[in-house]
C-alpha cells in the first residue's frame, strides 16, 4: 500500500532535472518536496502522477508500475497542480460536479455545500469562477480534497494565494488525511507548521 | 454517473451556452465570407451557381478553423485538462465525446444557415441536396481532424495561425470531393462515389483520429 | 529481428554512425550527380518532339520522385520515434525535413519552368505540379510545428504526429488531384504518360536518381550530427569530444 518512485530520470529542454532519483510514500507519511524553483518539484509530481512520463525509471502503487492499470491508480488520487482546474464561466458548484462525474462520484449536493462551507465560499458557490479573488478560486480548487475519498493526495503549492485561516484549514486537514491512512505529498515555498503533524523533508537540488 | 455524459458532454454543453459569442462569431464570418464572392467576382447568377459549392465549402473550412481553437484551449489554460487526463476515464473517449459536442455546437447551426447560403448563391435544387449531405459528412471529418492539430498546438503561446497552416491542406482532399459532388448534382450526373470516398475519408479518421488527439494533448501537456 | 538497430538509439552511437556514413554518401553523390547530369545533359539523345528542353527530367523527376520518398522516410522515422521512444528517430525526422521541403521546391521550379516551353505558361494547375505544391505545404507545417516549440523533444513528437497525419493524407491529396485534374481539364497530355523511353535516356536518369538520392542522404546526416550535438550539448560525452578537438588543434 505504497507509492514507490525508482530510478526516475526527467531531462526537460535538454537539461537533466534530476537522474536515478527514488522515493518512496507511505501510508500515514507526509511527505514535504522542497528545493528552489527550477528543482523540478512540478516535474517530479507530474511524473509521479503519470501526467509526464519519465525519461527513465518506474513508478510503482502498491507493488505494481501504475502502467498495468492507470485508472486503478487514478481512483485512489487526487492531484492538485498549479492552476486551479475550475472553467471560469461555470460556477464552483458546477466544476466540482462534472468533476465528480469524471471521476465516477456521485454528485452529493450536500456534501459539496459543506466543504464550501468550511472553505468561506457560502454565498458564492452560485457566481461564475472568473468574478472570484485568486484565493476564493484556490479554495474552490481544494474543495475536491473534501469530496473525493483517496489515499493518494499529490499537492503542489496548494497554499498559494490563501490567507493564514485558509493555512491552518489546509493543514489541519493534513494531519487528518496522514493520521487516517492517507499519503500526501506537497510542496510549498513556506514551512508546514506544527500543525500537520510529523513532516518527512525531501530536498531537490537545482543542478546544470 | 456516467463520467462521459454527465461529466464530460453536459459540461461542454453549459460551457458553450455561456459563451454563445464565440458560437456565434464563426458563423457570422462564414456568412461574411460568402457576401464577399458576389461582390469580388460579380453577381451573374450563372457565375454564382459554378463557383457556389467551393465557395461554400472554402467558408466552411475558415470558419470552422476560426472556431477549432476552442476544442482545448480554456481545458488546457485552466487546468481542467489536466483533471480529466487523471480520471480513470480514458483520454481518448474523453476526446472523442469532446470533438462531438464540438461538432454539434459548431456546425449544426452552419446546416441550418445552409438553405440561405444555397439561395444566396444561386443553387438549384439538386445541387442543394448533394451539398447538405457533403456537409453532414464531410464537417464530422473537419472536427476529428482539426482536433489532432488544435492538441499539438494548444501549448502554444500563438497557435491560432499554425493552426490553420497544418491543416488547410490536409483539408484539401474534402474540398475537391465535396465541390466535385455538387459540381456533378448540377450536371445532373450521380453524385454516390463522392459521397462515398467522404464517408470512407470520415470513418477513417473517427476510428484513427481519437487516439491521435490524445496522444497530442499529452505531449503538450509534457 | 531489428535487434542490432537498437544501439543507435543512443545519440553517441547514432553520432558516430553518421561521421563514417558521411563521407561515403558525399563522395557517391558527387560520383553519381556529375555522371549523371554530364551524360544526360549533353550525350543523352534529342527527344523527337521537345527537343532539348526535356532534358530538364534530369533534375524534375529525381527530385519530384524523392521529396514524396522523404516525406514517407520521415513518417517512418516518426513511427519508430513514437513506437520505440528513440530520441534520435525524432532528430533524424527533423533533419530531414527541410531537405525534403528543398526537394519538393526543385521540383515545383523546375517543373514550372518546364511547363513554359510544352505549355507556353509559366504555371499550369497540373495534377503532379499541384500535389509538389500541396506536399511543400505538409512540408512547411511539419518545419513551422518543430520550430514553434522551445522543448525540442515536445516539439518532435508534435511534428511527428503531424508527419504522420500527412503522410496518411498524401496518397488521398494525390488521388483527389488527380480526379479534380481530370475533371476540370479533361484528358490533358500529361508529361509522363509516354510509355516507354530510350534507355539511353533512361540510364542517365537513373543516375541522378541515385545521386540526388546520396546527396539527401549525406545534408540529412550532416544536419543529424548537428542537431545531436547542439540536443547533448551538456552532456558528458558531447564534452569530452569537444575537449578532444580542442586538444588535436592544440597539438
Amino acid at each position: 500500500m505504497s507509492l514507490v518512485a525508482s530510478e526516475l530520470t526527467c531531462i526537460k529542454r535538454d537539461r537533466v532535472l534530476f537522474e536515478r532519483l527514488s522515493m518512496s510514500l507511505e501510508p500515514g507519511q507526509l511527505v514535504y518536496l522542497r528545493g528552489p524553483n527550477g528543482a523540478g518539484k512540478t516535474s517530479l509530481l507530474r511524473i509521479l502522477t503519470g501526467l509526464a512520463a519519465p525519461d527513465a525509471g518506474t513508478v510503482y502503487f502498491q507493488g505494481a508500475p501504475v502502467s498495468n492499470d492507470i485508472a486503478a491508480y487514478h481512483k485512489a488520487l487526487i492531484y492538485l497542480g498549479h492552476k486551479p482546474a475550475l472553467n471560469s464561466t461555470l460556477s464552483a458548484m458546477e466544476n466540482l460536479r462534472f468533476w465528480l462525474a469524471q471521476q465516477y462520484l456521485t454528485f452529493d449536493p450536500k456534501a459539496a455545500y459543506q466543504a464550501l462551507e468550511k472553505l468561506g465560499l457560502v454565498g458564492l458557490e452560485d457566481i461564475p469562477v472568473r468574478l472570484l479573488s485568486a484565493g476564493q478560486q484556490r479554495r474552490a480548487a481544494l474543495a475536491r480534497l473534501w469530496l473525493k475519498p483517496a489515499s493518494v493526495w499529490l499537492l503542489d503549492e496548494p497554499f498559494t494565494a490563501l490567507d493564514t485561516q485558509g493555512i491552518a484549514l489546509l493543514e489541519t486537514l493534513f494531519a487528518h488525511h496522514v493520521a487516517d491512512g492517507g499519503m500526501l505529498l506537497t510542496t510549498s515555498h513556506q514551512p508546514l507548521s506544527k500543525r500537520a503533524g510529523p513532516v518527512t523533508n525531501m530536498d531537490l537540488e537545482y543542478r546544470l | 454517473m456516467s463520467p462521459l455524459f454527465d461529466g464530460v458532454f453536459k459540461r461542454d454543453m453549459a460551457i458553450a451556452f455561456r459563451q454563445k459569442s464565440e458560437l456565434v462569431q464563426p458563423i457570422m464570418f462564414l456568412l461574411m465570407v460568402v457576401t464577399l464572392f458576389p461582390l469580388g467576382v460579380g453577381p451573374s447568377p450563372d457565375t454564382l451557381q459554378r463557383i457556389g459549392p467551393g465557395v461554400i465549402w472554402i467558408a466552411a473550412i475558415l470558419s470552422s478553423l476560426m472556431g477549432m481553437e476552442r476544442l482545448f484551449r480554456d481545458d488546457f489554460q485552466d487546468g481542467s485538462l489536466e483533471q480529466v487526463m487523471l480520471s480513470p476515464v480514458p483520454l481518448w473517449q474523453v476526446v472523442a465525446v469532446k470533438v462531438l459536442g464540438h461538432w454539434l455546437v459548431s456546425f449544426i447551426p452552419l446546416l441550418l444557415l445552409s438553405p440561405l447560403l444555397a439561395v444566396f448563391l444561386n443553387l438549384t435544387f439538386g445541387m442543394y441536396q448533394a451539398l447538405i449531405v457533403t456537409l453532414i459528412l464531410g464537417t464530422p471529418l473537419l472536427s476529428f481532424v482539426g482536433a489532432i492539430a488544435v492538441g499539438l498546438t494548444v501549448g502554444l503561446q500563438r497557435g491560432g495561425l499554425l493552426l490553420a497552416l497544418l491543416l488547410i491542406p490536409v483539408f484539401i482532399p474534402l474540398l475537391i470531393f465535396a465541390t466535385s459532388a455538387v459540381d456533378s448534382a448540377a450536371l445532373q450526373l450521380p453524385y454516390q462515389p463522392q459521397i462515398a470516398i467522404i464517408g470512407a475519408m470520415l470513418l477513417l479518421s473517427v476510428a484513427a483520429s481519437p487516439f491521435a488527439i490524445a496522444y497530442a494533448l499529452r505531449v503538450s501537456q509534457n | 529481428m531489428w535487434k542490432f538497430l537498437h544501439p543507435y538509439a543512443k545519440p553517441e552511437r547514432a553520432y558516430q554512425l553518421c561521421q563514417t556514413l558521411q563521407p561515403w554518401f558525399w563522395s557517391l553523390a558527387a560520383v553519381c550527380l556529375v555522371t549523371g547530369s554530364i551524360w544526360g545533359l549533353l550525350f543523352a539523345p534529342q527527344d523527337y518532339q521537345q527537343g532539348d528542353s526535356f532534358r530538364i527530367i534530369y533534375i524534375h523527376v529525381p527530385s519530384a520522385i524523392l521529396s514524396m520518398s522523404t516525406y514517407v522516410a520521415m513518417a517512418v522515422a516518426a513511427v519508430v520515434g513514437l513506437v520505440w521512444q528513440w530520441r534520435t528517430a525524432f532528430m533524424a525526422m527533423i533533419a530531414m525535413a527541410p531537405v525534403g521541403a528543398v526537394m519538393t521546391f526543385i521540383a515545383l521550379v523546375t517543373g514550372a519552368a518546364w511547363g513554359k516551353p510544352m505549355w507556353g505558361a509559366w504555371w499550369v494547375w497540373d495534377a503532379r505540379l499541384t500535389s509538389e505544391l500541396i506536399l511543400l505545404f505538409l512540408y512547411m507545417g511539419v518545419i513551422a510545428l518543430y520550430g514553434a516549440f522551445e522543448d525540442k523533444q515536445q516539439a518532435g513528437k508534435a511534428a511527428g504526429v503531424m508527419a504522420l497525419v500527412g503522410v496518411v493524407n498524401v496518397p488521398i491529396i494525390h488521388y483527389s488531384v488527380e480526379w479534380w485534374n481530370t475533371l476540370h481539364q479533361g484528358a490533358t497530355i500529361s508529361k509522363f504518360d509516354t510509355p516507354s523511353i530510350a534507355p539511353e535516356m533512361l540510364w542517365p536518369l537513373l543516375i541522378n536518381l541515385a545521386g540526388f538520392a546520396f546527396f539527401i542522404a549525406a545534408v540529412t546526416v550532416v544536419r543529424l550530427r548537428s542537431e545531436i550535438l547542439r540536443r547533448d550539448v551538456h552532456r558528458p560525452w558531447v564534452q569530452a569530444l569537444a575537449e578532444q578537438r580542442e586538444n588535436r588543434r592544440a597539438v
